[in-house]
Order: C-alpha cells, then structure tokens, then sequence
C-alpha cells in the first residue's frame, strides 16, 4: 500500500495515494480534467496534450503527473480552460470533422468535449485535410481525416502474436495511422468492435458495424442537457422607432437554413412588427435599396458571384451572421475540396451517372460564374460578426440569436438549440 | 508477451542503412524482409522507415544530392548552386534522374554553415561550392569517380581562443593523460568534482552535468548506459563536428568519466548521418583506445570496470537531438519524445538509467581535470564557468568557431567576428532568442545570454520575415508529429507568415501569432514545440516597424483571399477544355 501524501489542487489540500495519477485524483475530488487519449494508467500517451495543467508552476499533461508529496497544481485558471479549448479547436481545423455526416456521431469522445466547452466555431482556419481514406482493410475503414493521432489503437491493439496493428507513418502534419492489413485480418470481430470503439473520434470504422446503435441513443446523446453556454455581449443598437432591416442570402448552401428560416410559422407576424426584409430570397428584392442593419448568410463561397455577393453584403450590412455549417465551414458543399477541381467538373457536366450520353461540354461562358479552387467558409473572405451553427438551426433558435443582437439584449443558448445530431 | 528469442530492436536502424546503401532505396520487399527479421508488423516497419529522410522508400539514385536548405546557405548563394546542379544532372529538387544516376535533395542544416554553398553527395561533404565547382563535380561523377575520391575535407576553421592559459577546448592534448584520475578517485569522487566544476549540459538545456550523473548513479540496475548526443541538428550549430575532428580523444575519455562514475558498461555516440564522413575516423581511435585498454573489459582504475563505444548512425530527423526521441531512435523505433513521466537516468534506453549528454559537455570533462577544478572554476563567470564554443556564420568576416570565455560582451564579440552592419542576430538556432541592437551591449554569460552554441549573423540587408520563413518551413518540416499544438500550430503560424510576406495581413494576424504561440508553447510535448516560436514572437517584439509594414491596413475584407487566384484553376481547365473542341 503507497503511503498518503498531501497535495494542492486549485487551492484545495486534499490527500491521495502516492504515486497515483493526476486526473483519476482530480476525479475522486471533484475536479474535472478533460483529456482524450487517457484511457488506461498504465503508460499514459500524453499525445492530446488537452489535460494540461500546472505543476509548481510549470505546464505539463495531467495524465503523466504520479502525485507526491507537497504537489501545487492548478487546473481551472482562464488560462489553462482557454489552453484546452484552444487544443480542441485545433483539432477541429486540423482534421475534416463534418459531424452532421459522421457515422460516429453521438458516440465522439471529442464532439462531446466540444460541446462540453462550448465550442461553436474555432479560432483556427481550417486545414481541410487531404489524407487518404482507406477502404482496403477486410474488416475496417480508416479515415485517416477525422483521425487527431492520439496513439490509442496503435499501443492498444495488437495480434495474439503481439504485432502491431496499427502504426503511425509519416512524420510532422504528415503524420498519419495506417493499417497493416495482413495483421488486421487476423483479428477477431470483437477486437475490431474494440479499436472502433477506442478511437475517440470517428477515424476506425468497421464496416457494417458503423450505424449498429442508432443516432440519438448513443453514448453522449443525453448528456450535456445542463449546460449553459458563455452570454455573449452583443453589440448594443439604439431602436430610432424604426424597423430593424434585414437581407439574408444563401451562397454555396441547400437552401435548408432559409427553409428552416420560414419554420418560424406564425411568430412570422410578431417579428415583422419590428423587422423589415431588403434584399433577400424571402422579398425577392434582387438588389440592396439601402444600408441593412443585420445580414444572415447560408453557404459558403464555391464561386466568383458568392463572393462577390458576400462582399457586397458586408458593405450594405452593419452586422454580418453567418448560419449554418456550410457558410461557417464549408460544410457538405467543401467536401469537394479534396477532390481536384477537374475532376469535380468532368464528373459534373462529362462522365457522371446523370449526364447525357455523348456529352462533351463543360460550359464556360463569360456570364457563368467561375468555380473556386475550393469551397471558402465565409469568415475566409469576409468579416463575421456572428456565427449561428446548425445543419440547419432551429427556426426559433435563429430568431432568437438575431433579436437579441438587434435588441442588444443577452441571450443563452441552450444545449438542446445546438445540439443537431 | 511472446518475445521467445529476444530480437535486438536496436540493430534496425543499421540494418535499414545497409540496405539504403547497396540499394538504393528501401523498397517493399527489404520492409517485408526485415519486419520478418525483427518480428514487427510490415507497417510499424514503414512507420520507421518514413520518419527519417534520409531512408527513401524509392530509389534515391546512385549518386544522392543533398543541397542544403538553411537560411544561412540561402544567402550564401544556394538558388545559383541549386539550378546549376538542376542543369548539369538534368533532375529537379526533389526528383531522381531517370537513368537513376542523380538523385536531388534538400535537407536541413548539414553543419557546415562556415564553409556554404554546400552538399551532401552520398554522405560526404563538398564546401564552397560554385557553379564551375559543380559542374566540375557532375562531370566527374559521369566519368566514373566516386565521391569520397573528389569530395573536400571540411576546415576546422577556429578563429578565436582565449588566451594561452585561458583556452580549454582547442589546445594540443596529449591521448590518455587525464584518465590517470581513473585510479585516483572513486566514482562517487569523480560525481563530485564534476558538480564542483558547475559543468553544464552544452546541449542548450543546461542542466548540471554533475547532478545528472549523481541521479545516474543512485539508480540501481544492471545495465546503464552512456550517449553522446552528437545529433547538431539546431541550424547554424557547427561546433560538435569541429570538436569531433580535432579532438575525438577528449569526447571518449569522457565518456569514459561518465561510464565509470555512474557504473554504466555501454557507451554510443548517437551521430547525426550528415557527418558520416567522420565514422572512419573515429572507428581508428576507438580501436586505439580499446588496444591500450581503456575501453573493453576490466578497464584500470580505482575500481576496475569495464565499458565500450559503438556508434549509432541517426537517419536524418532534428527532433532526434532531443534525448528521448533520441533514445527511442536508438530502440529502432519513431524518433519521437517521451512523455517526461520519466527522465532517461531513470529509464532510458531500453529501459535502464541512461546518460545523455552533448559532445561539448563530455569533452569539457577531462579538461577539467586536466586543469584542475579550481583553474577552471576561475574562468568564465559564477553562474557559468569555464569557456563556450560558438558557431558563427552569416554576415561576417570570420565564420567559424570561436573558443569564447563566458561573460564576453556582445560588443567585443562583434567585433571579433567581423560582424558588417548587423542588424539581428540569431542566437542559439531558431528555437532560441532574436537579437536586435538593444542586446548588443549584454554579455554572453549564463547570468545574462546563454548561447547553446549557434550565432548567426544577418546584415541589414537581409529580409527579416523571409528568415522567419525558412525557420518556420523548419519546424513544420521537423515536428515529429505527435502532438497537435506543435504539428498543426506550427503549420498555422507558418500561413500566418505567408500572409505577413504577401502584405496581406492585419493587426489581428499578429494578434492571433501572439497568442497561438503562447498556447504552442505551453501545451507541446517537447523542446521543439515548446521553443518553435520563439523567434517570430522576439522579432515582433523587437522589430516592430518591420511587422508595420507588412501589415494591410484594418478593412472588413480578408485580404488573404484574391479571387483571382481562386479562379485561377478553373480558367485554366476551362480554356484548356474549349481549345479541345476546335
Ligand atoms: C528539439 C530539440 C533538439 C535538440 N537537439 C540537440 C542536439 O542536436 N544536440 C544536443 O546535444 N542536444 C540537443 N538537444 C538537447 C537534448 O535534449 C539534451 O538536453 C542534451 O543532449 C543533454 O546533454 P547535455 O546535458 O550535455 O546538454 C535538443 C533538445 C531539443 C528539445
Ligand atoms: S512538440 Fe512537436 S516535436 Fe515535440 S513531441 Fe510534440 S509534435 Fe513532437
């Protein structure tokens, strides 16, 4: 038996068994450490680094601290929450993490994190990573975009005869897992169920084993419900007795978000009390007749005419939201960023199932807008003031967020206003 | 655990060189062959194999370039240098010829920064490089020399020592004399009197060599082991090859000093593959060593011990300098840091306590000896006794090495250089501090700017945010890639950087480098994260009009994005296209 020690965590002097680890402490004494590759105590992988704390003064990972004697951590100063937020964002830029089309979603040990924090939009551009997605294993797929190479799978997973299975390849932003496929065919059903069920993100599936549980039932599905994000200040504008103007437009988007716009139903009537819509789909109006106090944009920019139209709407607009994941990220419409820009077109207008036989034209006309390289959130080109996320936001949830900016009033959102899986 | 028959991981890495050399490359039967060998899964193999740059999983050509890519080689002339070999082998960087004669690389600071342009051609050095020089070359090549017969011996250029009786490192020495302490002390007393002397790691981390041993040597194991790290990967850093090629001797005895003050019976020098060129030589005296008994078993002293050196090639990999990555490269495995849950003189290479030090910190030792702690103690300053090697290059007069007693001040030593309107000085390699002239009037000591070893000098010519660059395009290319912080941060700052060089950024960018750095540095595993950003958070510090002026002014727009250039590719398809139906 290890002898007792005594230690301080933030300004608290509880007593732990010597030698034990740091985050499995904090946890029997109510202190939460957030971590991502911690999974077992033997041998800790120290990769996420998201368990950061300060040791006497010093930063160092949670889950590779053995507590002694006389130990001085801290874990919740503004510093060290930002630190561990900032990692998560980071991983988010990084890798490709579409949730809405993630088979792993719901059961994501980051996703829940993210949400756990708060986490709408990340302070990072984002990478769009351009690994490869490997469908040639029997049993798995390995997406190696949405993979954040926390080591989990490769120190947990190995043959009877005690081969890896997976391995890092590469070095630097290369780095990345691949499979061995000799040796993953030598696994069981139930150790592939176990390195799915390890990967904290959505990286190793095992094919026809991905939508077993359903959405909304999964692991994370009903936690969180308590959380109430930070109240942002808004920006205070001064109601001249006048309406509130409005455009809104939908770039590279489906147009669901302005569909979900009119979900609102009848409150339709309240909000025209004190808005009036310019230039929007929802008027018709084609061009702005005046300076709008708020604009909300659908989509991205995929083309030349997007851009110039957002652009247009940050010069008419005092205040621009962005809605929806396409227009802060990308979203569906940025997955053919990994595919060359030729290849999308030859599919689209060539070779595709839908086209006619014998066509031969891509169109190219000085009036058609020009395709960009890639598909741009909007934050990539234009200011945003607000950023609004959901595949699509709630009806109610929008007009909530664009009142209380208006009004200048503080709002709250709810887990359940943000949660979209 | 089936490990039946124990198989040595730490053989791999030479096994994987052998095969790189007879063939050229290491293809997918060698991976399969020797993950058989090693009983490791095919991929875990190519996991190693794809960590080092210098391991090509396809054929490198019979005669390998590497050109070296650092800021200092830059500015010596390397575009000039770089195109002629393109013209005279007929390849690109980064390309093979397709007789398979030329392969041309670049890679990161080869350790010659007095002697740039300079290459690599198969592993050995040619300096001073002009375009008649390579053409030259090439045309020897095609006839049938081979490299070592026309490669150039490096100069141990050594431009300044101390006075006579004040020069520790670079003074004549007489093999063997030092070790006569072997029989007058204990081990304990060797531990000491290291501690007495105040030696401190030259690796740049500065921890004191004396407590490093002691902990050593309080770990009770069978087996304990020595490394030199001689990995000098820190860009600018020449002084561990110069010290390697004049005074081989003094690096042993010790390693020797340390074997028998900590108990250890392995020793290796962890040699960085751009100095392969100097293994011969060291293998000769080694084997001197071994004939006159002080290596191999039962070793006079005191108390009889035995040990001995071998040498460990490193693959190409920076990160590798760092002693745990270091020590996992020696196990065969990634060169990828620890997670500091222990230090190597607890559990290190395979497992057992372990010393790492730098080829300066075990040369230093039986200097000391020779001269006795109190002399040495005299030198220098208090914090930090005794005399630094520095590597100078850059804008100066006299790049080499300068022997320099601690406490020098920065003016003197300027001037010593030759230094021609300097305008920052890079002190200590990238990961160290930026140092514009409001620096110039401090001392060169650990009480005020220790130096690790690399001073590179730029003129006021010189574009700074184009060195912040190449420093930055290092650390991505170096990042071992464990952690995000430091493999995607870095990545992040280093677009930031476009965007200061292409005059796009605002206030914010700066902003965001400040902060994002903060959040690199606290969070990263290692040394390298932890350091990456120094230089580009120093520079903004102290060369703020220059960040001035690469700034847009504060607009709604983000002028990073040019639509033109987004377009660019699909006016290019398109033309392309239309033409096709004419
Ligand atoms: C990224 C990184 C690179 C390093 N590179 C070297 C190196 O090339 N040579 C070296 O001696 N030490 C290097 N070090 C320092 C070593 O980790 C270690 O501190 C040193 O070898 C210890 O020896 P010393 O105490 O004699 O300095 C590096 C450290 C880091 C974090
Ligand atoms: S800081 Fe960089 S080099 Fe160091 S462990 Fe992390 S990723 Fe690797």
């Amino acid at each position: 038996m290890n002898k007792m020690v005594n230690l301080r965590l933030d300004g608290k002097t509880i007593k732990a068994q010597s030698g034990k680890n740091l985050v499995d402490v904090a946890k029997e004494n109510g202190i939460y450490i957030p971590t991502l590759c911690y999974f077992r105590e033997l041998n800790p992988l120290g990769t996420c680094r998201i368990c950061t704390v300060k040791l006497n003064g010093k930063h160092t990972t949670g889950c590779t601290v053995k507590v002694a004697d006389d130990m001085e951590v801290e874990v919740n100063t503004p510093e060290l929450l930002d630190n561990r937020k900032a990692i998560i964002e980071m991983l988010y830029a990084e890798g490709n993490h579409f949730c809405p089309t993630c088979e792993k979603s719901g059961n994501c040990d980051m996703q829940n994190l993210a949400y756990d924090m708060g986490l709408t939009v990340t302070r990072y551009p984002h990478v769009f990573s351009d690994k490869i997605v490997d469908f040639n294993p029997k049993r798995m797929i390995m997406e190696s975009n949405r993979c954040i190479l926390c080591k989990r799978c490769v120190e947990e997973i190995k043959t009877k005869a005690g081969k890896d299975v997976f391995s890092f390849v590469q070095r630097g932003i290369k780095t990345r897992v691949h499979i061995d496929y000799e040796q993953e065919d030598k696994l069981s059903e139930s150790e592939a169920l176990h390195a799915m069920n390890i990967c904290p993100v959505g990286a190793i599936l095992v094919k026809g084993m991905i939508h077993e549980q359903p959405f909304g039932d999964r692991k994370y599905d009903l936690l969180g419900k308590n959380i109430i994000p930070k109240l942002l200040n808004s920006q205070v504008r001064k109601n001249e007795n006048e309406k509130f103007i409005v455009a809104t437009t939908s770039l590279a988007g489906c147009f669901g978000c302005h569909m979900s716009l009119l979900d609102i139903d009848t409150d339709i009537l309240d909000i025209i009390e004190i808005v009036e819509f310019n230039k929007s789909p929802l008027t018709d109006i084609k061009s702005f007749t005046k300076q709008c106090h708020i604009g909300l944009i659908e989509g991205g920019c995929a083309n030349s005419e997007n851009v110039h139209v957002l652009q247009e709407f940050r010069k008419k607009c005092d205040i621009l939201v962005a809605f929806g994941e396409c227009a802060i990220m990308g979203g569906i419409p940025a997955m053919r960023n990994f595919v060359p820009l030729q290849e999308c077109l030859e599919e689209a207008y060539l070779n595709g199932v839908t086209t006619e036989i014998g066509a031969n034209v891509v169109p190219g006309h000085e009036d058609i807008p020009k395709l960009l390289n890639n598909v741009y959130p909007c934050n990539e080109v234009v200011k945003i003031d607000y950023y609004i996320p959901g595949c699509p936001p709630n009806a109610h949830h929008i007009w909530k967020v664009v009142k209380s900016i208006l009004l200048g009033e503080e709002f709250s959102i709810t887990h359940d206003e943000f949660k979209y899986d | 655990m089936p490990t039946k028959n124990k198989i040595d991981r730490s053989k791999l890495m030479s096994v994987l060189w052998e095969i790189q050399r007879k063939k050229r490359c290491i293809g997918h039967d060698d991976i399969s062959k020797v993950a058989q060998k090693f009983n490791m899964s095919r991929m875990e193999l190519e996991g190693v194999v794809t960590f080092y740059h210098f391991y090509h999983k396809l054929d490198c050509g019979k005669f390998t370039i590497y050109l070296n890519d650092c800021i200092v080689s830059q500015f010596s002339g390397r575009e000039k240098i770089q195109k002629t070999f393109e013209k005279a082998t007929g390849v690109k960087v980064g390309h093979v010829s397709e007789d398979k004669m030329f392969g041309l690389f670049k890679t990161p600071c080869i350790g010659l920064s007095d002697q740039e342009p300079a290459c690599l051609i198969n592993f050995q050095p040619f300096i001073n490089l002009t375009p008649e020089k390579v053409i030259s070359i090439i045309a020897q090549l095609k006839n049938g020399k081979k490299p070592s017969e026309i490669c150039d011996t490096p100069k141990s250029t050594i431009h300044y020592t101390p006075p006579k009786n004040k020069t520790v490192f670079f003074k004549p020495y007489t093999c063997f004399s030092s070790l006569k302490q072997l029989h007058k002390h204990s081990p304990e007393e060797i531990i000491d009197l290291v501690k007495e002397s105040k030696l401190a790691g030259r690796g740049g981390a500065f921890f004191p060599t004396g407590l490093k041993w002691q902990f050593c040597r309080q770990n009770k194991s069978d087996v304990k082991y020595i490394i030199c790290n001689a990995d000098e990967g820190e860009p600018g850093t020449f002084k561990d090859r110069v010290l390697l090629e004049e005074h081989p001797e003094l690096l042993i005895e010790g390693m020797i000093y340390a074997a028998y003050s900590v108990g250890a019976s392995h020793g290796s020098i962890y040699l960085r593959a751009e100095y392969r060129y100097l293994v011969s030589k060291l293998e000769v005296i080694l084997d001197d060593y071994r004939k006159k008994g002080y290596l191999g078993k039962g070793i006079k002293a005191k108390i009889p011990f035995d040990f001995d050196i071998y040498i460990h090639l490193g693959a190409g990999a920076y990160i590798c300098g760092e002693e745990t990555a270091l020590i996992h490269s020696m196990e065969g495995k990634r060169g990828e840091p620890g997670t500091k849950e222990y230090f190597p003189v607890e559990k290190g290479f395979k497992g057992k306590p372990t010393i790492v030090n730098n080829v300066e910190t075990l040369c230093a030792v039986p200097r000391i000896f020779e001269m006795g702690v109190d002399k040495w103690l005299q030198l220098g300053t208090e914090k930090t006794p005794g005399t630094k090697l520095l590597s100078v290059s850059g804008d100066c007069e006299n790049k080499g090495i300068f022997e320099i007693e601690w406490g020098m001040n920065m003016q003197e030593f300027l001037k010593l250089v030759g230094a021609k309107n300097p305008k920052m000085i890079q002190f200590s390699g990238p990961s160290g501090d930026c140092l514009s002239e409001v620096d110039f009037n401090r001392n060169i000591s650990g009480e005020d700017l220790i130096c690790g070893g690399s001073v590179m000098i730029f003129n006021d010519q010189r574009d700074l945010m184009y060195i912040l660059k190449s420093y930055s395009n290092f650390f991505v290319e170096e990042s071992c890639g464990i952690c995000v912080p430091c493999r995607t941060g870095n990545f992040l700052l280093n677009k930031k950087i476009d965007k200061l060089l292409l005059g796009h950024a605002e206030k914010k960018d700066l902003v965001d480098i400040i902060e994002w750095s903060k959040i690199i540095k606290t969070t990263s595993r290692c040394g390298l994260g932890q350091m990456s950003s120094n230089s580009l958070n120093d520079a903004i510090q102290k060369f703020p009009e220059i960040f001035e002026r690469s700034l847009s002014e504060n607009t709604d727009f983000n002028r990073a994005f040019n639509l033109d250039h987004a377009i660019e590719e699909y006016d290019k398809i398109i033309n392309e296209m239309t033409s096709d139906y004419e």
